[in-house]
Protein backbone atom coordinates (compact mmCIF):
# COMPACT_ATOMS: atom_id res chain seq x y z
CA UNK A 1 0.00 0.00 0.00
CA UNK A 2 1.49 3.34 -1.01
CA UNK A 3 -1.16 5.65 0.36
CA UNK A 4 -4.56 5.73 2.03
CA UNK A 5 -7.48 6.31 -0.36
CA UNK A 6 -9.96 9.10 0.30
CA UNK A 7 -12.40 6.47 1.58
CA UNK A 8 -9.71 5.01 3.88
CA UNK A 9 -9.03 8.48 5.30
CA UNK A 10 -12.74 9.15 5.82
CA UNK A 11 -13.19 5.73 7.46
CA UNK A 12 -10.25 6.34 9.83
CA UNK A 13 -11.70 9.68 10.94
CA UNK A 14 -15.20 8.21 11.21
CA UNK A 15 -13.94 5.38 13.45
CA UNK A 16 -12.68 7.99 15.93
CA UNK A 17 -16.04 9.76 16.30
CA UNK A 18 -18.01 8.45 19.30
CA UNK A 19 -21.78 8.32 19.61
CA UNK A 20 -23.34 11.52 20.83
CA UNK A 21 -20.94 14.01 19.28
CA UNK A 22 -22.24 16.92 17.23
CA UNK A 23 -20.04 17.15 14.16
CA UNK A 24 -19.65 19.71 11.37
CA UNK A 25 -17.99 18.43 8.20
CA UNK A 26 -16.36 20.88 5.78
CA UNK A 27 -16.93 20.91 2.04
CA UNK A 28 -15.06 18.31 -0.03
CA UNK A 29 -13.19 15.34 1.43
CA UNK A 30 -14.52 15.78 5.01
CA UNK A 31 -18.09 15.27 3.71
CA UNK A 32 -17.17 11.62 2.93
CA UNK A 33 -16.80 10.92 6.66
CA UNK A 34 -20.60 10.92 7.17
CA UNK A 35 -20.93 7.87 4.86
CA UNK A 36 -18.55 5.93 7.11
CA UNK A 37 -20.46 6.42 10.38
CA UNK A 38 -23.09 3.67 10.79
CA UNK A 39 -26.62 5.02 11.37
CA UNK A 40 -26.98 3.07 14.61
CA UNK A 41 -24.09 5.07 16.10
CA UNK A 42 -25.99 8.31 16.73
CA UNK A 43 -23.73 11.15 15.64
CA UNK A 44 -25.47 14.46 14.97
CA UNK A 45 -24.19 16.14 11.81
CA UNK A 46 -24.55 19.91 11.60
CA UNK A 47 -24.38 22.02 8.48
CA UNK A 48 -23.63 25.72 8.88
CA UNK A 49 -26.66 26.77 6.79
CA UNK A 50 -28.86 25.85 9.74
CA UNK A 51 -29.35 22.09 9.44
CA UNK A 52 -28.87 19.91 12.54
CA UNK A 53 -29.24 16.13 12.36
CA UNK A 54 -28.50 15.37 8.70
CA UNK A 55 -29.14 11.82 7.50
CA UNK A 56 -27.92 9.84 4.49
CA UNK A 57 -28.07 11.24 0.94
CA UNK A 58 -31.64 11.25 -0.44
CA UNK A 59 -32.89 8.36 -2.56
CA UNK A 60 -33.36 9.14 -6.21
CA UNK A 61 -36.75 10.77 -6.75
CA UNK A 62 -37.02 11.78 -3.07
CA UNK A 63 -34.70 14.79 -3.21
CA UNK A 64 -36.04 18.01 -1.66
CA UNK A 65 -34.54 21.18 -3.21
CA UNK A 66 -35.31 23.11 0.01
CA UNK A 67 -32.97 20.92 2.06
CA UNK A 68 -29.28 21.37 1.25
CA UNK A 69 -25.96 21.25 3.10
CA UNK A 70 -23.07 23.73 3.14
CA UNK A 71 -21.76 22.23 -0.11
CA UNK A 72 -25.17 22.99 -1.71
CA UNK A 73 -25.89 19.25 -2.11
CA UNK A 74 -29.39 17.98 -1.35
CA UNK A 75 -29.50 16.09 1.96
CA UNK A 76 -32.01 14.50 4.33
CA UNK A 77 -32.95 15.08 7.97
CA UNK A 78 -33.00 12.24 10.48
CA UNK A 79 -35.91 11.94 12.90
CA UNK A 80 -34.98 14.47 15.58
CA UNK A 81 -33.36 16.80 13.07
CA UNK A 82 -34.06 20.53 13.18
CA UNK A 83 -33.65 23.76 11.25
CA UNK A 84 -32.49 27.14 12.50
CA UNK A 85 -31.41 30.43 10.96
CA UNK A 86 -27.83 31.42 10.20
CA UNK A 87 -27.15 33.40 13.37
CA UNK A 88 -28.33 30.52 15.57
CA UNK A 89 -26.40 28.03 13.46
CA UNK A 90 -23.22 30.04 13.94
CA UNK A 91 -24.03 30.50 17.63
CA UNK A 92 -23.75 26.69 17.81
CA UNK A 93 -20.37 26.93 16.09
CA UNK A 94 -18.93 30.07 17.71
CA UNK A 95 -20.43 29.34 21.13
CA UNK A 96 -18.49 26.09 21.53
CA UNK A 97 -21.47 23.74 21.11
CA UNK A 98 -19.97 21.68 18.26
CA UNK A 99 -17.89 18.75 19.54
CA UNK A 100 -15.88 18.34 16.36
CA UNK A 101 -15.29 20.08 13.08
CA UNK A 102 -13.38 18.39 10.25
CA UNK A 103 -12.01 20.64 7.51
CA UNK A 104 -9.81 20.27 4.47
CA UNK A 105 -6.44 22.01 4.53
CA UNK A 106 -3.63 23.58 2.50
CA UNK A 107 -1.20 23.43 5.43
CA UNK A 108 -1.22 22.39 9.08
CA UNK A 109 1.61 23.58 11.33
CA UNK A 110 3.11 21.88 14.37
CA UNK A 111 1.62 24.59 16.60
CA UNK A 112 -1.90 23.65 15.42
CA UNK A 113 -2.30 26.57 12.99
CA UNK A 114 -4.41 25.88 9.90
CA UNK A 115 -4.26 27.53 6.47
CA UNK A 116 -7.11 26.50 4.18
CA UNK A 117 -8.81 29.54 2.63
CA UNK A 118 -6.41 31.61 0.54
CA UNK A 119 -3.15 30.90 -1.22
CA UNK A 120 -1.72 34.42 -1.08
CA UNK A 121 -2.48 37.88 0.32
CA UNK A 122 -3.44 39.02 -3.18
CA UNK A 123 -5.56 36.00 -4.02
CA UNK A 124 -8.08 36.64 -6.75
CA UNK A 125 -11.40 36.75 -4.92
CA UNK A 126 -10.61 34.69 -1.83
CA UNK A 127 -13.54 32.86 -0.26
CA UNK A 128 -13.58 32.11 3.47
CA UNK A 129 -17.14 30.85 4.09
CA UNK A 130 -17.48 29.48 7.62
CA UNK A 131 -13.93 28.13 7.99
CA UNK A 132 -12.69 30.82 10.42
CA UNK A 133 -15.82 30.49 12.57
CA UNK A 134 -15.41 26.72 12.72
CA UNK A 135 -11.66 26.91 13.32
CA UNK A 136 -12.06 29.28 16.25
CA UNK A 137 -15.32 27.96 17.67
CA UNK A 138 -15.54 24.16 17.52
CA UNK A 139 -14.38 22.20 20.61
CA UNK A 140 -12.05 20.12 18.42
CA UNK A 141 -10.67 20.70 14.95
CA UNK A 142 -9.42 17.85 12.77
CA UNK A 143 -8.10 18.17 9.24
CA UNK A 144 -8.34 15.65 6.40
CA UNK A 145 -5.94 16.29 3.52
CA UNK A 146 -3.30 14.83 1.21
CA UNK A 147 0.09 14.50 2.90
CA UNK A 148 1.84 16.55 0.19
CA UNK A 149 0.78 18.89 -2.60
CA UNK A 150 0.43 17.57 -6.15
CA UNK A 151 3.88 18.99 -6.96
CA UNK A 152 5.45 17.28 -3.95
CA UNK A 153 5.65 20.03 -1.32
CA UNK A 154 4.85 19.10 2.29
CA UNK A 155 1.54 20.24 3.76
CA UNK A 156 2.67 19.22 7.25
CA UNK A 157 4.85 22.20 8.18
CA UNK A 158 6.64 23.99 11.03
CA UNK A 159 4.80 27.24 10.32
CA UNK A 160 2.11 27.93 7.73
CA UNK A 161 3.19 29.97 4.73
CA UNK A 162 -0.32 30.60 3.43
CA UNK A 163 -2.71 33.03 5.14
CA UNK A 164 -4.06 31.53 8.36
CA UNK A 165 -7.61 30.33 8.94
CA UNK A 166 -7.26 29.72 12.68
CA UNK A 167 -4.48 29.69 15.26
CA UNK A 168 -3.44 26.69 17.34
CA UNK A 169 -6.73 24.84 17.06
CA UNK A 170 -5.97 21.70 15.00
CA UNK A 171 -5.62 18.64 17.22
CA UNK A 172 -5.45 15.84 14.64
CA UNK A 173 -4.66 15.40 10.94
CA UNK A 174 -5.71 12.48 8.73
CA UNK A 175 -3.47 12.50 5.67
CA UNK A 176 -3.03 10.17 2.71
CA UNK A 177 0.03 8.70 4.48
CA UNK A 178 -0.57 8.97 8.21
CA UNK A 179 -2.70 10.02 11.15
CA UNK A 180 -0.98 12.66 13.27
CA UNK A 181 -1.89 14.18 16.60
CA UNK A 182 -0.93 17.79 17.18
CA UNK A 183 0.29 17.95 20.77
CA UNK A 184 0.55 21.37 22.40
CA UNK A 185 4.17 22.24 23.17
CA UNK A 186 5.54 19.20 21.32
CA UNK A 187 4.23 19.08 17.74
CA UNK A 188 3.21 16.20 15.48
CA UNK A 189 2.93 12.73 17.01
CA UNK A 190 2.39 9.79 14.66
CA UNK A 191 -0.71 7.71 15.54
CA UNK A 192 -0.89 5.64 12.37
CA UNK A 193 1.13 5.24 9.21
CA UNK A 194 0.36 3.71 5.83
CA UNK A 195 1.42 0.00 5.84
CA UNK A 196 4.92 -0.53 4.50
CA UNK A 197 6.14 3.03 5.14
CA UNK A 198 8.84 3.72 7.70
CA UNK A 199 8.79 6.70 10.05
CA UNK A 200 11.99 7.92 8.31
CA UNK A 201 10.31 7.91 4.92
CA UNK A 202 7.21 9.67 6.31
CA UNK A 203 9.54 12.22 7.92
CA UNK A 204 11.17 12.87 4.54
CA UNK A 205 7.75 13.79 3.14
CA UNK A 206 6.95 16.15 6.01
CA UNK A 207 8.07 19.72 6.64
CA UNK A 208 8.05 19.46 10.43
CA UNK A 209 9.56 17.10 13.00
CA UNK A 210 7.44 13.96 13.55
CA UNK A 211 7.51 12.31 16.95
CA UNK A 212 6.98 8.58 17.44
CA UNK A 213 4.10 7.71 19.73
CA UNK A 214 5.47 6.79 23.14
CA UNK B 1 -56.48 47.53 9.07
CA UNK B 2 -52.81 46.67 8.82
CA UNK B 3 -52.02 45.20 5.42
CA UNK B 4 -48.39 44.77 4.37
CA UNK B 5 -49.28 42.69 1.32
CA UNK B 6 -48.61 44.41 -2.00
CA UNK B 7 -49.87 43.12 -5.32
CA UNK B 8 -46.94 43.73 -7.64
CA UNK B 9 -43.17 43.39 -7.53
CA UNK B 10 -42.85 47.01 -8.69
CA UNK B 11 -44.84 48.14 -5.67
CA UNK B 12 -42.72 45.93 -3.43
CA UNK B 13 -39.49 47.62 -4.59
CA UNK B 14 -40.78 51.18 -4.83
CA UNK B 15 -38.71 53.85 -3.13
CA UNK B 16 -35.37 51.98 -3.02
CA UNK B 17 -32.80 54.76 -3.34
CA UNK B 18 -29.47 54.98 -5.13
CA UNK B 19 -26.60 54.23 -2.77
CA UNK B 20 -28.64 51.87 -0.59
CA UNK B 21 -27.19 48.96 1.31
CA UNK B 22 -29.26 45.93 0.31
CA UNK B 23 -29.27 42.60 2.14
CA UNK B 24 -30.11 39.62 -0.06
CA UNK B 25 -31.17 36.37 1.59
CA UNK B 26 -30.39 32.86 0.47
CA UNK B 27 -27.64 30.29 0.65
CA UNK B 28 -26.85 29.28 -2.89
CA UNK B 29 -30.19 29.39 -4.68
CA UNK B 30 -32.19 28.12 -1.70
CA UNK B 31 -34.14 30.84 0.07
CA UNK B 32 -32.88 33.39 -2.41
CA UNK B 33 -35.52 36.00 -3.36
CA UNK B 34 -35.05 35.69 -7.13
CA UNK B 35 -38.18 37.63 -8.10
CA UNK B 36 -37.28 40.56 -5.82
CA UNK B 37 -33.75 40.71 -7.27
CA UNK B 38 -35.22 40.82 -10.79
CA UNK B 39 -37.58 43.56 -9.60
CA UNK B 40 -34.63 45.52 -8.18
CA UNK B 41 -32.95 45.29 -11.60
CA UNK B 42 -36.16 46.73 -13.13
CA UNK B 43 -36.51 49.35 -10.41
CA UNK B 44 -33.21 50.94 -11.35
CA UNK B 45 -31.46 51.87 -8.08
CA UNK B 46 -27.67 52.10 -8.51
CA UNK B 47 -24.50 52.64 -6.49
CA UNK B 48 -25.64 49.79 -4.27
CA UNK B 49 -23.78 47.91 -1.57
CA UNK B 50 -25.07 44.35 -1.62
CA UNK B 51 -24.72 41.89 1.24
CA UNK B 52 -25.18 38.23 0.34
CA UNK B 53 -23.43 34.99 1.25
CA UNK B 54 -22.42 34.34 -2.36
CA UNK B 55 -21.64 36.74 -5.20
CA UNK B 56 -24.13 35.45 -7.76
CA UNK B 57 -23.84 32.79 -10.44
CA UNK B 58 -24.27 32.84 -14.22
CA UNK B 59 -25.52 36.11 -15.63
CA UNK B 60 -28.88 36.33 -13.87
CA UNK B 61 -30.11 37.75 -10.57
CA UNK B 62 -27.40 39.32 -8.42
CA UNK B 63 -24.79 38.57 -11.12
CA UNK B 64 -26.92 40.51 -13.65
CA UNK B 65 -27.29 43.43 -11.22
CA UNK B 66 -23.50 43.52 -10.90
CA UNK B 67 -22.94 43.15 -14.64
CA UNK B 68 -25.16 46.19 -15.20
CA UNK B 69 -22.75 48.20 -13.05
CA UNK B 70 -25.28 48.87 -10.33
CA UNK B 71 -23.29 47.36 -7.46
CA UNK B 72 -20.33 49.34 -6.11
CA UNK B 73 -19.48 46.99 -3.32
CA UNK B 74 -20.32 43.47 -2.26
CA UNK B 75 -20.04 42.12 1.28
CA UNK B 76 -20.02 38.33 1.40
CA UNK B 77 -18.33 35.25 2.85
CA UNK B 78 -17.93 33.08 -0.24
CA UNK B 79 -17.74 35.13 -3.46
CA UNK B 80 -15.89 32.56 -5.53
CA UNK B 81 -18.07 29.59 -6.37
CA UNK B 82 -18.97 27.51 -9.41
CA UNK B 83 -20.35 29.94 -11.97
CA UNK B 84 -19.46 33.24 -10.23
CA UNK B 85 -18.12 34.51 -13.56
CA UNK B 86 -19.45 38.08 -13.45
CA UNK B 87 -18.09 38.77 -9.99
CA UNK B 88 -14.67 37.35 -10.87
CA UNK B 89 -14.45 39.51 -14.01
CA UNK B 90 -15.49 42.70 -12.21
CA UNK B 91 -13.18 41.98 -9.28
CA UNK B 92 -10.18 41.27 -11.50
CA UNK B 93 -10.83 44.51 -13.41
CA UNK B 94 -11.13 46.48 -10.16
CA UNK B 95 -14.73 47.42 -10.95
CA UNK B 96 -16.25 46.15 -7.72
CA UNK B 97 -15.18 46.49 -4.11
CA UNK B 98 -15.16 43.30 -2.04
CA UNK B 99 -15.46 43.06 1.73
CA UNK B 100 -14.95 39.45 2.69
CA UNK B 101 -16.44 38.45 6.04
CA UNK B 102 -16.43 35.09 7.83
CA UNK B 103 -19.91 33.63 7.45
CA UNK B 104 -20.74 33.55 11.15
CA UNK B 105 -19.42 37.08 11.64
CA UNK B 106 -21.63 38.22 8.75
CA UNK B 107 -24.73 36.66 10.31
CA UNK B 108 -23.86 38.01 13.77
CA UNK B 109 -23.19 41.54 12.45
CA UNK B 110 -26.73 41.63 11.07
CA UNK B 111 -28.25 40.05 14.16
CA UNK B 112 -26.45 42.71 16.23
CA UNK B 113 -27.79 45.47 13.99
CA UNK B 114 -31.30 44.14 14.44
CA UNK B 115 -30.85 43.95 18.21
CA UNK B 116 -29.44 47.47 18.64
CA UNK B 117 -25.91 46.30 19.39
CA UNK B 118 -23.36 48.54 17.63
CA UNK B 119 -20.37 46.19 17.90
CA UNK B 120 -19.29 42.93 19.50
CA UNK B 121 -16.17 40.81 20.09
CA UNK B 122 -15.57 37.42 18.50
CA UNK B 123 -12.66 34.96 18.44
CA UNK B 124 -13.33 34.30 14.77
CA UNK B 125 -10.56 35.64 12.48
CA UNK B 126 -8.20 36.54 15.33
CA UNK B 127 -4.62 36.48 14.05
CA UNK B 128 -5.68 36.30 10.39
CA UNK B 129 -5.69 38.73 7.47
CA UNK B 130 -9.39 39.41 8.08
CA UNK B 131 -8.63 40.87 11.51
CA UNK B 132 -6.24 43.48 10.07
CA UNK B 133 -6.98 46.99 11.29
CA UNK B 134 -9.65 45.84 13.74
CA UNK B 135 -9.60 46.54 17.46
CA UNK B 136 -8.58 43.51 19.50
CA UNK B 137 -9.15 42.74 23.15
CA UNK B 138 -8.40 39.96 25.56
CA UNK B 139 -11.10 38.48 27.79
CA UNK B 140 -10.25 35.70 30.27
CA UNK B 141 -7.01 34.92 28.46
CA UNK B 142 -8.47 34.61 24.97
CA UNK B 143 -8.10 37.04 22.07
CA UNK B 144 -11.08 38.59 20.35
CA UNK B 145 -11.66 40.90 17.40
CA UNK B 146 -14.19 43.72 17.45
CA UNK B 147 -16.76 43.62 14.66
CA UNK B 148 -19.30 46.33 13.86
CA UNK B 149 -23.01 45.78 13.35
CA UNK B 150 -24.13 45.64 9.74
CA UNK B 151 -27.26 47.73 9.33
CA UNK B 152 -28.96 48.11 5.98
CA UNK B 153 -31.52 50.24 4.18
CA UNK B 154 -33.28 47.35 2.49
CA UNK B 155 -33.55 43.57 2.96
CA UNK B 156 -34.84 41.29 0.22
CA UNK B 157 -35.84 37.94 1.63
CA UNK B 158 -37.71 34.81 0.67
CA UNK B 159 -40.18 33.05 2.96
CA UNK B 160 -42.71 30.23 2.67
CA UNK B 161 -45.97 31.53 4.22
CA UNK B 162 -46.85 35.10 5.12
CA UNK B 163 -49.90 36.94 6.47
CA UNK B 164 -50.96 40.57 6.19
CA UNK B 165 -49.16 41.51 9.41
CA UNK B 166 -45.92 40.21 7.90
CA UNK B 167 -45.56 37.07 10.03
CA UNK B 168 -43.43 34.55 8.14
CA UNK B 169 -42.51 30.88 8.07
CA UNK B 170 -39.74 29.29 6.01
CA UNK B 171 -39.22 25.97 4.27
CA UNK B 172 -36.33 23.91 5.71
CA UNK B 173 -32.89 25.26 4.76
CA UNK B 174 -34.62 28.07 2.87
CA UNK B 175 -34.54 29.82 6.24
CA UNK B 176 -30.75 30.50 6.32
CA UNK B 177 -29.94 34.25 6.44
CA UNK B 178 -33.53 35.42 5.84
CA UNK B 179 -34.75 35.91 9.45
CA UNK B 180 -31.49 37.65 10.43
CA UNK B 181 -31.60 39.99 7.44
CA UNK B 182 -35.27 40.78 8.13
CA UNK B 183 -34.19 42.24 11.50
CA UNK B 184 -31.33 44.33 10.19
CA UNK B 185 -32.92 46.60 7.58
CA UNK B 186 -35.13 49.69 7.67
CA UNK B 187 -37.24 48.31 4.81
CA UNK B 188 -37.70 44.53 4.73
CA UNK B 189 -39.42 43.10 1.66
CA UNK B 190 -40.40 39.43 1.53
CA UNK B 191 -41.43 37.28 -1.40
CA UNK B 192 -43.60 34.45 -0.13
CA UNK B 193 -44.86 31.28 -1.73
CA UNK B 194 -48.18 31.37 0.13
CA UNK B 195 -50.30 34.22 1.48
CA UNK B 196 -52.40 32.95 4.37
CA UNK B 197 -55.20 34.43 6.51
CA UNK B 198 -54.21 36.34 9.62
CA UNK B 199 -54.23 33.80 12.45
CA UNK B 200 -53.66 30.82 10.16
CA UNK B 201 -50.01 30.47 11.20
CA UNK B 202 -49.66 28.83 14.63
CA UNK B 203 -48.02 31.53 16.79
CA UNK B 204 -45.47 28.93 17.91
CA UNK B 205 -44.49 28.38 14.27
CA UNK B 206 -43.93 32.02 13.30
CA UNK B 207 -40.20 32.20 12.49
CA UNK B 208 -40.06 35.92 11.69
CA UNK B 209 -42.61 38.02 13.61
CA UNK B 210 -44.31 40.64 11.46
CA UNK B 211 -42.61 43.51 13.34
CA UNK B 212 -39.50 42.86 11.21
CA UNK B 213 -41.33 42.90 7.87
CA UNK B 214 -42.61 45.93 5.94
CA UNK B 215 -43.91 44.52 2.67
CA UNK B 216 -44.69 41.10 1.28
CA UNK B 217 -45.62 39.94 -2.17
CA UNK B 218 -46.74 36.53 -3.37
CA UNK B 219 -44.37 34.87 -5.82
CA UNK B 220 -44.94 31.32 -6.97
CA UNK B 221 -41.55 29.68 -7.31
CA UNK B 222 -43.06 27.18 -9.68
CA UNK B 223 -42.62 23.52 -10.31
CA UNK B 224 -40.08 21.60 -8.28
CA UNK B 225 -40.28 24.07 -5.38
CA UNK B 226 -43.65 23.13 -3.90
Amino acid sequence: MTSFSRTDMAAKAAADIPEGWVVNLGIGMPTLIANEVPLEREVIFQSENGVLGMGPAPEKGKENPWLINAGKQMVTLRPGGSICHHADSFAMIRGGHIDLCVLGGFEVAENGDLANWATSENDNAPAVGGAMDLGAGAKRLWVVMDHMTKDGRPKIVERCGYPLTSLGSVSRVYTSLAVLDVVHGLGFVVRDIVPGMSLEELQSKSGAKLHARS
Amino acid sequence: MINKIVNTLAEALSGVKDGSTVLIGGFGSVGQPDALIEALIEQGAKGLTCVANNAGTGRVGLARLMELGRVEKIICSFPRSAGSVVFEELYRDGKIELEIVPQGTMAERMRAAGAGIPAFYTATSHGTLLAKGKEEREFDGRHYVMERALKADVALIEAWEGDRWGNLTYNLSGRNFNPVMAMAADLTIAQVQHIVELGAIDPEKVATPGIFVNRLVRVDRGEGWV
